[in-house]
């Protein structure tokens, strides 16, 4: 059976670069554009992945474990991150009845 | 036992008595107080006797040097904290440490009922230790040190009645005045170091030979000696000595006339080497001396204030010990020194006996007649003004003789006003005496009643300065009267490495023929007083009465105060408006203000960036991460 680092080479590695940028840029434009809080959260989450992506791929190619480790890591993070980003929301909409981000503006001056 | 050895003790006595009458003020009680601050000067008079009597039994009479530690040592400056004994420090010390203990114990009886005794005596104390580093330190730093301290002390002790305004502005006035001075002596040391490298009393005597000539030298002394004339309250800066008798009697006694005021005079003979190697100096010193010892001496004729009259007579006596310096005669003027601090402590003490008995009044005009009240006084004072006028035995005929005799043969000119200055003398010191003890009472019949003799712990120390002030003249008796000049041998190392000094070669007839000569005048002077005041029963005029004019300018004291009010305080008063003014209000004031304004106002528009809106924060990171992922690709 083929190891999964044959089956990565399978495909050529600008396809992946290509493919994180575009998820990448998906999740800017998501953060910029979006005001509800939950998917505010969700094109985070999709610009992490975009970066584990990367890291995989270019781990298989260069032949180096160091950028899946690294993935883990990262994961680990996001779990985290989620977690308390999903906390605040809840917050949120029990006292604001609502999980658009503009309501969060009192911090200012 | 070497007696020198143990010179650090001698100003250390009387501190460490400062510091448990000074902190413990609160907590001891007046009789310990008296008794700690008397028994630490008098414990350090009796280190001082020892070391004069194995100085003086001694084969060579060579100056001990006790280096204690390295006080500032940086680059080649290097300043010990180091004690000089000597002929001159030991004399300076007998006599601050002897006339300072008799005056600690009448202080005991003249500051009894006063409140802030404890506080009088650590001061007296403090004022003790620091006179000792004075005279006994040696080096210009330590001098220094001390110099600074009794001034300070002589600000406390003016104002030591704290409660009132004038006091406070006498005291002021002091402090002031003298920072004029020892700002000119700060200079010429540091002129000092700068030509020489050291501030040592005995490295700077090596280079005595190689200073003749020098021009340098004579800006240091000139500026060493406006030291001395601030201290010494010589013209132009002698306005703060008779207002300083706005303190206790026995502060007047002790820092105004019998020690810290001679510091002056100690600096000069200390540093003779330096003086004598500039003719034009010792010319500017003697000249200032004389002008100051006969303008005083008028003053003092038209005065009625029992103390302003000393003041002025202690002004005027100073002049002399530095017209004595400026002509060569530094034992003279030593010799002078030592007479004046007994026979001038006396006379403060005495007049202190007399305002004590007279509840506070100082002026003759509301006294007389004390003669019959207070006897002991009486004779004291009798002693002391006979002394001060110069009078065959009492001491002070031979010290001022000495000082003429020198002048006769240096400078006929300065001789004249000298004798004429010493007959001023002797006229208003009896006008005064005479005012006070005889004749008829004045006062009030309050007073009259009240008038007693002062208690023995008073009279005491009178009685002991009495003696010295009759005795004093052995110390140097003239080879006239087959004396041996002892002071002058005994102080001769001290001027070893002084260029020329006069040496005094007069015919023994000539010598005689001066002295009595002066003497019969002055006995004339003190005649005239006497049918004036006594048998004429003259008494100074009220205040407001119109005087004749010139007698009006001197009652007024030439109205110098009121010159250095308009010319001096008035002009630095308006600078400091006008400074404060256009610098202070105007730019600085300004300036932080603008400054400040400028700081709301930015902060006011620049708040605005911060809308609190996630939205315009994330827009703004994402646009600077791209901005730099460009930067950085296309650099």
């Amino acid at each position: 059976m083929e190891s999964i680092k044959h089956i990565i080479q399978h495909v050529p590695i600008e396809y992946y670069i290509v493919i994180s940028a575009i998820m990448f840029s998906i999740g800017v434009a998501g953060v910029l554009l979006k005001r509800n809080a939950i998917i505010l959260l969700m094109c985070i989450e999709l610009m992490l992945n975009a970066a584990n992506l990367l890291f995989v791929a270019v781990s298989a190619y260069t032949q180096d474990p160091s950028g899946q480790v690294f993935v883990f890591f990262v994961l680990v993070v996001a779990a985290a991150e989620v977690a308390v980003g999903l906390a605040i929301i809840v917050m949120l909409y029990r006292n604001f009845d609502s999980v658009n981000i503009n309501m969060l503006d009192k911090l200012k001056w | 036992m070497k007696f020198a050895e143990m010179i650090w003790l001698v100003p250390v006595l009387p501190l460490i008595g400062f510091l448990i009458n000074g902190l413990g003020r609160k907590y001891i009680s007046k009789s310990v107080a008296g008794f700690i601050g008397c028994a630490s000067v008098f414990a350090s008079f009796l280190l001082v006797v020892g070391m004069f009597f194995q100085y003086q039994s001694a084969e060579h009479h060579e100056a001990y040097v006790q280096t204690l530690f390295d006080w500032i040592k940086v680059g080649n400056l290097s300043i010990p904290v180091a004690f000089q004994v000597d002929a001159l420090s030991l004399i300076m010390m007998l006599i601050v440490t002897g006339v300072g203990f008799l005056i600690h114990v009448y202080s005991v009886g003249y500051m009894h009922d006063d409140g802030g005794f404890q506080r009088f005596m650590a001061y007296l104390n403090l004022f003790i230790f620091f006179m000792l580093l004075l005279v006994s330190g040696a080096n210009f730093p330590m001098l220094f040190i001390g110099w600074e301290g009794v001034g300070l002390c002589s600000y406390l002790l003016i104002g030591f009645w704290f409660q009132n305004q004038n006091f406070n502005a006498a005291a002021k006035k002091a402090f002031i005045v003298n920072r004029i001075g020892d700002l000119g002596f700060l200079l010429g040391m540091l002129l000092l170091f700068n030509h020489f490298g050291t501030l040592n009393f005995l490295e700077l005597e090596k280079f005595a030979p190689f200073l003749k000539g020098d021009k340098t030298i004579m800006y240091i002394t000139l500026l060493l000696f406006i030291g001395a004339i601030g201290k010494s309250a010589q013209i132009p800066l002698f306005v703060w000595l008779p207002d300083a008798m706005a303190g206790p009697t026995p502060v007047s006694a002790l820092i105004h006339a019998a020690t810290m005021v001679t510091a002056g005079v100690y600096l000069v003979v200390r540093s003779n080497f330096l003086f004598t190697a500039s003719p034009e100096t010792m010319m500017v010193i003697g000249t200032t001396g004389l002008l100051t010892a006969l303008f005083a001496a008028t003053i003092g004729i038209f005065q009625n204030d029992i103390k302003k009259i000393l003041a002025y007579s202690t002004v005027s006596q100073l002049g002399y010990l530095f017209m004595a310096l400026g002509i060569g005669a530094f034992t003279g003027s030593m010799f002078h020194l030592t007479t004046h601090a007994f026979f001038k402590a006396l006379l403060f003490l005495g007049a202190g006996s007399v305002i004590h008995g007279m509840g506070g009044e100082q002026d003759i005009r509301k006294m007389g007649g004390l003669k019959k009240f207070m006897p002991v006084t009486y004779w004291v004072m009798l002693i002391a003004t006979l002394a001060i006028s110069g009078i065959f035995p009492f001491s002070g005929f031979f010290s001022k003789d000495e000082i003429l005799a020198y002048a006769y043969q240096e400078n006929k000119i300065f001789w004249v006003l000298a004798v004429l200055g010493s007959l001023m003398t002797s006229f208003y010191m009896f006008r005064m005496f005479f005012l006070t003890f005889h004749g008829t009472f004045r006062g009030t019949h309050d007073q009259e009643h009240h008038l007693h003799e002062s208690p023995k712990v008073m009279t005491i120390p009178l009685m002991v300065l009495a003696f010295l002030s009759l005795a004093g003249g052995i110390l140097n008796i003239p080879h006239v009267f087959g004396g041996h000049e002892s002071l002058h041998h005994f102080l001769s190392p001290v001027y070893a490495k002084a260029a020329e000094l006069p040496e005094l070669h007069l015919p023994h007839s000539t010598e005689l023929f001066l002295m009595f000569g002066v003497m019969s005048l002055i006995g004339v002077m003190i005649f005239l007083a006497y049918r004036y005041y006594v048998v004429k029963k003259n008494i100074p005029v009220e205040e407001g009465t119109e005087l004749p004019v010139l007698q009006k300018v001197i009652y007024n004291k030439y109205y110098i105060d009121e010159i250095y009010d308009s010319s001096v305080v008035k002009t630095l008063i308006s600078t400091s408006t006008f400074f404060f003014k256009s610098i202070e209000n105007f730019l600085i004031d300004n300036f932080s203000v603008i400054t400040g304004k400028v700081a709301i106002g930015a902060g006011k528009q620049l708040r605005k960036i911060q809308t609190g809106k996630i939205g315009t924060y994330v827009f703004v990171f994402v646009v600077s991460v791209v901005v730099i992922l460009l930067v950085n690709f296309y650099s």
